[in-house]
């Protein structure tokens, strides 16, 4: 499965943070993803196109609506709107909700990871986050992909009748994807759900 | 014979890099150093200056971002000096209102109350900030400050929070002034060396 040239995966970090956002640019862009900062959770969905702001902020870009993000990072603790509210709204999107999640908190509070992997987030990375954890990143991007892929075959099939293509089709993906599968990362003192 | 001052201005440095991950210097540790496969050998940091983090920070650097801890290092100083203003500053007031109603008790206890309750929950969310910028950045000492501070700050020990920012300013004038020292040397270094590689790079 050699690609000529590989296809950068774009993920949003948002931190309110400037330190923070320096250092996860960096982590991401040295891991070769594509990386878009902003530091509130309302600019983030504003550049994700859900919310209406009535503000002409020149660091959004309102044309786009073609941004494709294959991963959202955030921090947990940010004022007006929390990692967690966030992770709510973007779950609560039918636009948005296949695109995984994952929070970055500096605290290890046991009931807070809980509820963000109930909520539907795909993993909880304690700060300071490191290289090492940006290796988990892709799987939850591949599954995102696949939710994406399935939603197109689902209405490919709506249209055709050709199904007999489309589970040769999913069969394929579940190939590239499970082998890198993986139990979110908590820390060793939390009992996993 | 080019070399010469680049590699004292090494030794140097990692004299220093040993100092900050390590309170101690102990003379067989400072001889391994100097090989680069055990340079970045940590043994226990629990008095360190700095921790891995630190080193992350410099793994994060090359050819692309060849600026890069020093450019996270300057943020992190100017955000921690203005967190350090604002709590000072929150600590004088809280003074004030202690002694100021000292004299008009009856008057002003209920305001006092709040007015002391916002101002040590403003003391603590400073605090978090620094907290957690200086744990992004491998301060360890400056961090274990800042939660003992945090810790005085809620139960509204006044005298407590004194020494907490008496120590939290010692603590971090001496990383910064001790880091100051690691980028002049690395500078001097590079322009001894009349090299492209420095040694902050594993």
């Amino acid at each position: 499965m050699a690609f000529a040239t590989e296809t950068q995966f774009h993920v949003l970090a948002v931190d309110d943070s400037l330190l923070d956002r320096m250092l996860i640019e960096r982590l991401l862009k040295t891991s070769s993803y594509q990386v878009t900062t902003v530091d509130s959770g309302s600019k983030a969905l504003q550049i994700l196109g859900l919310q209406d702001d009535q503000t002409n902020s020149p660091s959004v870009y309102s044309d786009q609506h073609d941004m494709e993000v294959n991963l959202i990072i955030t921090d947990y603790c940010m004022p007006e709107m929390t990692g967690y509210d966030l992770l709510k709204k973007i779950k609560e999107s039918s636009s948005l909700k296949d695109i995984p999640v994952v929070i970055m908190s500096s605290e290890n509070v046991p009931s807070r990871i809980n509820r963000c992997l109930e909520e539907g987030a795909e993993e909880f990375f304690l700060k300071p986050v490191q290289l090492s954890d940006m290796n988990r990143l892709k799987p939850h991007i591949l599954k995102g992909k696949y939710k994406e892929q399935h939603q197109q075959e689902v209405l490919q099939d709506n249209s055709t009748t050709s199904s007999n293509n489309n589970s040769n089709k999913r069969k394929a993906m579940d190939d590239e994807i499970s082998p890198e599968m993986t139990r979110p990362r908590l820390t060793s003192s939390v009992t996993v759900l | 014979m080019l070399g010469l001052g680049a590699a004292r201005l090494e030794a140097d440095m990692n004299r220093l890099m040993a100092l900050l991950f390590h309170q101690f210097i102990w003379k067989e540790k400072m001889e391994k150093l100097a090989h680069p496969s055990t340079r970045w050998l940590m043994w226990d940091s629990a008095q360190g200056v700095l921790d891995e983090q630190f080193m992350q920070l410099q793994q994060l650097q090359d050819e692309s971002s060849p600026n890069f801890v020093s450019e996270v290092i300057s943020i992190y100083f100017r955000e921690s000096e203005k967190l350090l203003k604002n709590v000072r500053s929150l600590l004088s007031a809280l003074h004030l209102i202690r002694t100021f109603v000292a004299n008009w008790r009856v008057m002003f206890l209920s305001h006092r109350a709040d007015r002391e309750c916002t101002d040590y929950r403003k003391i603590g969310i400073h605090l978090n900030q620094l907290m957690g910028s200086s744990s992004s950045v491998g301060a360890k000492r400056v961090r274990t400050v800042c939660l003992a501070f945090r810790a005085a700050s809620e139960h509204r020990s006044w005298s407590g929070c004194l020494r907490s920012l008496e120590v939290l300013e010692h603590e971090y004038c001496y990383l910064k002034t001790k880091l100051h020292e690691l980028f002049q040397m690395e500078q001097q270094r590079v322009m001894a060396a009349g090299a492209r590689h420095h040694p902050l790079l594993s």
